[in-house]
C-alpha cells in the first residue's frame, strides 16, 4: 500500500477508534447516568444557578424549539452589529476595516448556523475580537445548538410515550463542557505544538530571498481552528482555510484535523441507538451513512489519483495524480478523502482547492452535501437523516400493508405533511437559487452593481455552473466550503446565500423535532410480527435507496448541466 | 351471488367508464388530484403550443407538438378511466345487490290495527308491516313479533334458508329476501336511501367519498414530489439559457409529466375504491373506506368460539355411566330429559342414543312436565307422571342438587367430569331422584382448516382470541387445538368490553364481529366491528361493517382486504418513483444534445433521436397507467411473510422493476418510433 493510502486509512481507522466509545459516552451523559467527566457538575450548576435555569425542567416540543430559536435570534442580532463596527471597537492589532452591511449579514447567519461560508478573507477580513468572541463563540454554541436538538430527538423515542423532549439548556451546557470544550483544548494544544499560531500579536513580516518584504499573518488561531472541526464548522483562521501551512502544518495535523471532524457526527449516530437503547438501529443508520460515505470517497480517490486528461494530452505525466490546487505536502489522495468528508460532514474546510479537483470529484462534493444525511454536521447530520428515514417509514409501511409507524408511533397525515415539505426544502432553495443567479449572469451580465453579474464566474461554461451550484448548495447544506472561482463578496451573493442559509438551517432543525414531539405524544403500539421494523438490513437499504432516489431526482438535471457535462467534455 | 363477475373489464362498464372518463375531464372534479390536475394545466398549456407552432417556429413541429397533446391527454383519459372502471364495478356490485329490492307491495299495519296496502317506497322508519310465507320483505326491518324461515339467497347467495325470530340477536330482515314460512310482524329501521346499501353505494359512487387518513398522508406526499418537479422544470429554463440550449415548451412539459408520479397519481383513488369493492364482493358491507383501511392494522382478533372456530354446537359424543349404573338406565334417563330440549345439544343427546342399538323409547310418557333451562338452576329435565324426576345439567348445580339431597357425588363421577373437561368436552351429569346416573360428553368439532388460518394470522402478527361461554379448562383445550392465542371463557359480554379496552389501552387495534344486542357496545368500541346481517339492528349500527352472509370467519378476510389496499398504494408509489430514473436517462439527454453533444454519453439507452426519447418517455409514462389497472382493481397479493420479508419482496419486484421496466420499455417505443421520426 503506498503512503498515501496508508495515511487516509489511518485515519478512517482513527475515526472508528474514537467515535464509536465517543458515542456511547454520549448517550451515557444525555441520559443522565456517571460518568467519568462528572467533576465538570458544579461548573455546569453554578451557571445554570446563576442564570435560573432549571435544568431537569422537561420542555415539550415547542417550549425546546422556543428556547433554540430565542438565544439564537440573540446571538445573530449583537454579532450583526459587532461585525459592522469591527473597526471601532478593541482588539484589532491589524487595523481590519468595518463589515459591509450584506457582509456582515452574510458572515454573522454563517457562523451562527454553523455554516462558515466566510465571504471575508479570514486574517485580513475580521478582527482579534470577532474572530474570538463572536466566530469561535458561534462555533462552539451552534454546534451545541445542533447536538441538543438532535438529543431532543432522541429523547422522543426513548420513553413510549411522553411529550417531555428534555430541557434545551441542559443538552445545550453538556455539549459544550462534556464534549466540545475538552476535546477542543486537546486538539489545540496538539496543533500548538505543531506550529499552528496562538498568540495575539499582529502580523509578522520577513524579508524573502527574493527580497520582498512578506506580510504573515498571525493569532490565536490554533484553539479557533480545533472548535472549528470538533463542531463541523468549518471557517479557517486563514482565507486559505486548512490548506494553509499555519493552519495545517503537517500531516500529523492533517490526521488530527480530519478525524476530529467526523468524530462527532459519527458519535451521534451511535449514540441514537444507544440512548433509546436499541443499539442495532444505531448501527444500522451507522451502516447507511458509511456505505453512502464509501460510495463517494472511492470515486473521488480515483478520480483525482487518476490525473487530469487534459494535462495528460499536452504530454505531461502526472505520476501522482491529478496536482492542480493540491498541497504538495499533503498529495491528492488526502485532499480526496478529505474533500468528501467535510462535504458529507458539513464542516466545509478545506485542505486543498475544491474548485481545481476534477469533474467528477467535484459532482461528489455536491451530492455529498445535497444529500447532507451521511453522517452530516453536529447533530443535525441525525436530524436530516431522520426525515429520509420517515420518508422510508411511511412508504415502505404502505408497502408491507399497514399504517406506517415509527418506534411504535404511527406516521400519520401531520407528520407526513412536515417531512414532505421539509424535503421540499433543499431542492426549493438550492435550484431557485442557482436559477436566479443563472439567469441574472445570462440576462443581466451588465447590471450596474458593485461587481456586476458577469464579472461573478472566473470559469464560465460548466464549471461556472457548478461553481453557483456550489455555492447555493453549500450555504443551504450550511456546510460553508466554496468552489473559490466564484467571486462571492457582493451583496447579491452575501444576501441570497444568508438567506438559504438561514433557512437551510433552521426549518431541518425545526421539521424533525416537531415531528419527534408529535410521535412522542401518541399512544405506543406494541411491536407486532406485521410491525415493519426499522433496525433490519432490510429498512436500511430502503431509506438508502430513499435518499439515493430523491437527491437523484431533485438534482439530476442541474447537476447533468454542471459537472457531467463537465466530465463528458473533457478530452478522453 | 349470480351476477357476481370475475371479469376485469365487462363491456358494458368499459363503456360508461369511457363515457365517464371525459367528463372526469372537468377541471373541478381533477383539483381533487394534485397530480393529475397539473397535468390537466400541462395539457391545456400543450394546447396552445399545437395553435403557437402552427403559425411560429422555434417550438418543434406542430405534428410533434400536437403528437405529445394527445399524448398528455391520453395520461389524462386514462387515469380518469382508471377512476371510472373502479366506481363502475363497484356501483355494478351495489347495484346487483339493490335490485333485491325493487318495488315491492308492504302490507302496513296501522295503529288501529288495520293492514293497508303500500308501496315499499312508501315506507318511512318507526313503521310497521306484516309479512307471510310467499311475501318479499319490501325493505330493512327488526321482527317485533313472531318467527319465521327466510330465503337470503338474493343476498347471501347461500339457498338454505334461515330462521328470524323476535327478540333474540336474530331478528333482522333484509329487504329483497322471501319470507318461506311463518308470519312475522316487522317495524322498518330505516328511512329509504339510508339503508347501509346506499351508503356503500354513496361511498363507491365518490360524491361523499372522503379521503381514508393513509391516502390523505400518501397525496400529500405525491404532491411535494410533484412540486419537486415543478421546481426542477421551471429552474430549468434559466439553466438552459446560461448553457444556450434553448428548451422548447414541449420538452419542458414533457419531462415534467413524466417526472411527477403519474402512475399512482392516476390510480390512487381507483385503488381505494377498489378496496371497498373488493370487501362488497366479499359480501361485507363497509360504511366508510377507513373502515378497511383500520382493518389492515388491526392487532387483536376477537372470534366468537361457535361458528367460528367451532362448526355449530356441541355434540354428545358418549355416555359415562356411574359406577353401578346400567349404561341403558342413564342413556334412558338422558334421552328422557332430551326429548323436550329443542337446543342443538339436546337433539345430539337422542341422535347419539338411536344409535347406540339400545331399545329406547322416544316418545314422552303422557302427563310428563318439563323443566326449561334457566340460568339459575343451570340444568332442565323432566318430571314423569310415575313420579321420576330426572335432571340433566352443569357439574357443580348437580352436585349441589345432590348433596343438598342428602346423597353422597360419587368421586369417579367427578374424575369424569374432569377428565372430559380437560379433554375439551362439556361433561353434562345426569342425575335421577337427585341421584347420580352418569354423564353425558360433549364435544366440539373444530373446523377443518381452521388451524391454518390462525397460524396465517399469526404470521401477519395478529393475535387471536377466542370469545366462549365455555368454562376455563374447555376453553383452553380448544383454544391449543385450534391455535388461537388466548381465550376468554365463560365470557359475559362485559368481558369482551374490557378485553377490548385493555388491548387498546396498550396501544392495540381490535376487531370483533358481533350480533346480539349485548355485543353493540363491544361493537362501537372495537376498532373494527363487523355486525352479521342477521344482527339486530343495534350491533349493526354499532358496527362499522356489516356482514351479509352472517359468516364469522369473514373478519379475516376483510383483514386481508385493508392489507392489500395498503400495499398496493405503497407499491405503486414505489413503482412510480423509480420509473423516474430511466426517464429522466431518456429525457435530460434529449434536451441538451444539440448544444452539449457531450451529453450523448448519458443516453445510455441510446435512444434513437431527441424527439423519439422524449415522445418514448410520455408515451411509455401514458400506456403504464391502463397497464397497471388491473393491479390496482384486484390489489397486490398480501403474503404473510413477515414485514421485512414482504418488504424485500415488493421493494424487488416494484422497487427495482419499477427501475428496469421503462428503461426496457422506453426503448422498444423508442424503437418503434424510430420508423416514422
Amino acid at each position: 500500500m503506498n503512503t498515501e493510502l496508508l495515511g487516509i486509512t489511518a485515519s478512517f481507522v482513527l475515526m472508528l477508534i474514537i467515535g464509536i466509545p465517543l458515542g456511547k459516552y454520549l448517550a451515557k451523559i444525555f441520559a443522565g447516568e456517571r460518568v467519568w467527566t462528572d467533576f465538570m457538575k458544579p461548573l455546569e450548576n453554578g451557571i445554570f444557578k446563576l442564570s435560573g435555569i432549571n435544568p431537569n425542567e422537561g420542555m415539550d416540543w415547542k417550549q425546546f424549539l422556543k428556547a433554540m430559536m430565542a438565544i439564537n435570534l440573540l446571538w445573530l442580532v449583537y454579532g450583526f452589529f459587532v461585525l459592522l463596527y469591527q473597526d471601532k471597537l478593541p482588539l484589532n492589532p491589524d487595523g481590519n476595516p468595518g463589515m459591509t452591511a450584506d457582509l456582515a449579514f452574510n458572515s454573522i447567519i454563517s457562523f451562527v448556523v454553523n455554516c462558515n461560508l466566510q465571504h471575508y478573507s479570514g486574517e485580513s477580513g475580521a478582527s482579534y475580537l470577532v474572530q474570538h468572541f463572536i466566530f469561535m463563540f458561534l462555533q462552539f454554541v451552534s454546534a451545541a445548538t445542533g447536538i441538543a436538538c438532535a438529543v431532543a430527538v432522541f429523547k422522543a423515542f426513548r420513553d413510549k410515550t411522553t411529550t417531555d423532549l428534555g430541557n434545551f439548556w441542559n443538552y445545550f451546557l453538556k455539549s459544550i463542557t462534556r464534549l466540545l470544550l475538552p476535546l477542543s483544548i486537546v486538539v489545540a494544544l496538539v496543533l500548538t505544538f505543531n506550529g499552528t499560531p496562538s498568540s495575539y500579536a499582529g502580523k509578522d513580516q520577513f524579508i524573502s530571498l527574493q527580497g520582498d518584504t512578506v506580510h504573515v499573518s498571525r493569532g490565536p488561531a490554533a484553539q479557533f481552528i480545533a472548535i472549528k472541526h470538533l463542531g463541523t464548522n468549518g471557517g479557517g483562521w486563514f482565507g486559505a482555510n486548512s490548506a494553509h501551512p499555519l493552519e495545517n502544518p503537517s500531516y500529523l495535523t492533517n490526521m488530527v484535523e480530519i478525524v476530529s471532524q467526523m468524530i462527532i457526527p459519527i458519535a451521534m449516530v451511535l449514540c441514537f441507538g444507544y440512548f433509546i437503547k436499541r443499539k442495532k438501529l444505531g448501527w444500522v443508520i451507522f451502516g447507511v451513512m458509511m456505505i453512502g460515505a464509501l460510495m463517494l470517497l472511492i470515486p473521488s480517490i480515483s478520480s483525482e489519483t487518476g490525473g487530469n486528461s487534459a494535462i495528460a494530452k499536452m504530454g505531461i505525466a502526472q505520476p501522482t495524480g491529478a496536482m492542480e490546487g493540491k498541497e504538495v505536502r499533503l498529495g491528492p489522495t488526502a485532499t480526496a478523502f478529505w474533500s468528501t468528508f467535510t462535504t458529507i460532514v458539513s464542516t466545509g474546510s478545506v485542505n486543498g482547492m475544491h474548485d481545481s479537483t476534477m469533474p467528477l470529484t467535484g459532482l461528489w462534493q455536491l451530492l455529498g452535501m445535497m444529500i447532507n444525511g451521511f453522517f452530516g454536521g453536529c447533530g443535525v447530520g441525525v436530524l436530516n437523516y431522520f426525515i429520509y428515514l420517515i420518508i422510508a417509514v411511511f412508504i415502505s409501511g404502505l408497502m408491507v400493508g399497514r399504517t406506517p409507524e415509527f418506534m411504535g408511533h404511527k406516521v400519520e397525515a401531520r407528520e407526513v405533511k412536515i417531512a414532505a415539505l421539509i424535503t421540499l426544502l433543499s431542492p426549493f432553495l438550492i435550484m431557485v437559487g442557482t436559477a436566479v443567479a443563472a439567469y441574472l449572469f445570462t440576462n443581466h451580465g451588465n447590471a450596474d452593481w458593485a461587481v456586476k453579474p458577469s464579472a461573478w464566474l472566473n470559469n464560465p461554461s460548466f464549471h461556472g455552473f457548478s461553481e453557483m451550484l456550489y455555492e447555493m448548495t453549500s450555504s443551504n447544506a450550511n456546510n460553508g466550503s466554496g468552489f473559490e472561482g466564484l467571486g462571492d463578496n457582493n451583496i447579491f451573493w452575501n444576501v441570497s446565500a444568508g438567506i438559504l442559509m438561514i433557512l437551510g438551517r433552521f426549518l431541518p432543525i425545526i421539521g424533525p423535532v416537531a415531528i419527534a414531539g408529535l410521535l412522542a405524544k401518541k399512544k405506543f403500539i406494541p411491536e407486532s410480527a406485521g410491525t415493519l421494523k426499522t433496525d433490519t438490513v432490510t429498512f436500511g437499504l430502503m431509506t438508502f435507496a430513499v435518499i439515493l432516489v430523491l437527491n437523484a431526482l431533485s438534482y439530476f438535471p442541474a447537476l447533468a448541466l454542471g459537472p457531467i457535462a463537465e466530465f463528458f467534455s473533457m478530452p478522453k | 351471488m349470480t351476477t357476481k363477475s370475475n371479469k376485469l373489464f365487462e363491456p358494458a362498464l368499459v363503456q360508461t367508464a369511457l363515457k365517464e372518463s371525459f367528463i372526469k375531464l372537468d377541471p373541478r372534479i381533477m383539483m381533487r388530484n394534485p397530480v393529475m390536475f397539473t397535468v390537466e394545466i400541462g395539457t391545456v398549456i400543450m394546447l396552445y403550443m399545437c395553435v403557437y407552432s402552427f403559425t411560429h417556429s422555434g417550438q418543434g413541429s406542430f405534428a410533434y407538438n400536437l403528437i405529445i397533446f394527445i399524448v398528455l391527454l391520453l395520461t389524462l383519459l386514462f387515469a380518469n378511466f382508471a377512476e371510472a372502471i373502479a366506481e363502475a364495478r363497484g356501483k355494478a356490485q351495489a347495484d346487483s345487490l339493490r335490485k333485491t329490492r325493487e318495488e315491492t307491495p308492504a302490507n302496513v299495519l296501522l295503529k288501529d290495527g288495520s293492514i293497508v296496502q303500500k308501496s315499499s317506497n312508501e315506507l318511512r322508519k318507526g313503521d310497521m308491516f306484516v309479512c307471510e310465507a310467499g311475501d318479499t320483505i319490501p325493505t330493512d326491518g327488526e321482527i317485533t313479533e313472531g318467527l319465521a324461515t327466510i330465503d337470503e339467497s338474493a343476498i347471501t347467495g347461500e339457498s338454505a334458508p334461515v330462521i328470524r325470530e323476535a327478540g333474540g340477536d336474530k331478528s333482522s330482515v333484509t329487504g329483497g329476501t322471501k319470507v318461506l314460512s311463518d308470519k312475522i310482524k316487522v317495524v322498518v329501521t330505516t328511512e329509504p336511501g339510508e339503508s347501509f346499501l346506499d351508503k356503500m353505494i354513496a361511498l363507491v359512487e365518490g360524491a361523499s367519498r372522503q379521503k381514508t387518513p393513509n391516502e390523505i398522508a400518501l397525496t400529500i406526499l405525491l404532491a411535494s414530489f410533484t412540486l419537486i418537479f415543478i421546481i426542477v422544470c421551471v429552474t430549468l429554463k434559466p439553466f438552459a439559457d446560461y448553457a444556450n440550449t434553448p428548451i422548447t415548451i414541449a420538452a419542458l412539459i414533457s419531462l415534467f409529466v413524466c417526472l411527477i408520479p403519474t402512475t399512482i397519481g392516476g390510480l390512487l383513488s381507483a385503488i381505494g375504491i377498489a378496496g371497498m369493492d373488493r370487501a362488497l364482493r366479499a359480501n361485507v358491507i363497509t360504511k366508510s373506506g377507513k373502515a378497511v383501511e383500520t382493518a389492515g392494522d388491526i392487532d387483536v382478533l376477537l372470534l366468537d368460539k361457535t361458528g367460528t372456530i367451532t362448526i355449530g354446537n356441541r355434540k354428545a359424543t358418549q355416555f359415562w355411566p356411574a359406577p353401578g349404573i346400567l349404561p341403558e338406565n342413564l342413556v334412558k334417563a338422558a334421552v328422557l330429559s332430551s326429548l323436550a330440549d329443542e337446543t342443538p345439544e339436546g337433539k345430539s343427546i337422542i341422535e347419539l342414543a338411536q344409535q347406540s342399538n339400545m331399545c329406547i323409547s322416544m316418545v314422552a310418557p303422557q302427563g310428563a312436565e318439563f323443566i326449561n333451562f334457566t340460568a339459575e338452576t343451570r340444568s332442565s329435565g323432566i318430571n314423569t307422571p310415575d313420579g321420576l324426576r330426572i335432571r340433566k345439567g352443569a357439574f357443580d348445580a348437580m352436585r349441589k342438587l345432590t348433596l343438598n339431597a342428602g346423597n353422597n357425588f360419587s368421586a369417579d363421577v367427578e374424575e369424569r367430569v374432569k377428565a372430559i373437561a380437560s379433554n375439551g368436552g362439556t361433561p353434562l351429569v345426569v342425575a335421577q331422584n337427585e341421584q347420580i346416573l352418569g354423564t353425558i360428553e360433549l364435544q366440539d368439532i373444530i373446523k377443518p382448516g381452521i388451524a391454518e388460518r390462525f397460524e396465517r394470522l399469526r404470521k401477519m402478527g395478529i393475535k387471536t382470541v377466542m370469545v366462549t361461554g365455555d368454562n376455563p379448562l374447555t376453553a383452553k383445550f380448544i383454544a391449543q387445538k385450534a391455535g388461537v392465542d388466548d381465550f376468554i371463557a365463560e365470557a359475559k359480554p362485559e368481558d369482551k368490553m374490557n378485553y377490548i379496552k385493555a388491548e387498546q389501552q396498550s396501544g392495540r387495534l381490535v376487531a370483533m364481529m358481533g350480533d346480539g344486542t349485548n355485543d353493540a357496545p363491544a361493537l362501537a368500541q372495537a376498532d373494527v366491528g363487523v355486525a352479521m346481517n342477521s344482527g339486530t339492528q343495534a350491533a349493526k349500527e354499532a358496527g362499522n361493517m356489516v356482514d351479509l352472509d352472517n359468516d364469522p370467519t369473514k373478519l379475516i378476510e376483510v383483514v386481508e382486504i385493508g392489507k392489500q389496499l395498503l400495499i398496493t398504494r405503497g407499491t405503486l408509489t414505489t413503482f412510480s418513483i423509480a420509473n423516474d430514473v430511466a426517464k429522466y436517462f431518456a429525457i435530460v439527454p434529449a434536451l441538451f444534445i444539440a448544444s452539449i453533444p457531450a451529453l450523448q454519453a448519458i443516453n445510455i439507452m441510446r435512444l434513437h433521436s431527441p424527439e423519439s426519447a422524449i415522445l418514448s418517455a410520455v408515451i411509455f409514462n401514458a400506456i403504464i397507467i391502463p397497464m397497471l389497472i388491473p393491479l390496482a382493481l384486484k390489489g397486490v397479493e398480501y403474503k404473510p411473510i413477515g414485514a421485512s420479508a414482504l418488504l424485500r419482496r415488493n421493494l424487488l419486484i416494484y422497487g427495482l422493476g419499477g427501475v428496469i421496466a421503462p428503461f426496457i420499455g422506453i426503448k422498444l417505443i423508442d424503437l418503434l418510433i424510430s420508423l416514422f421520426f
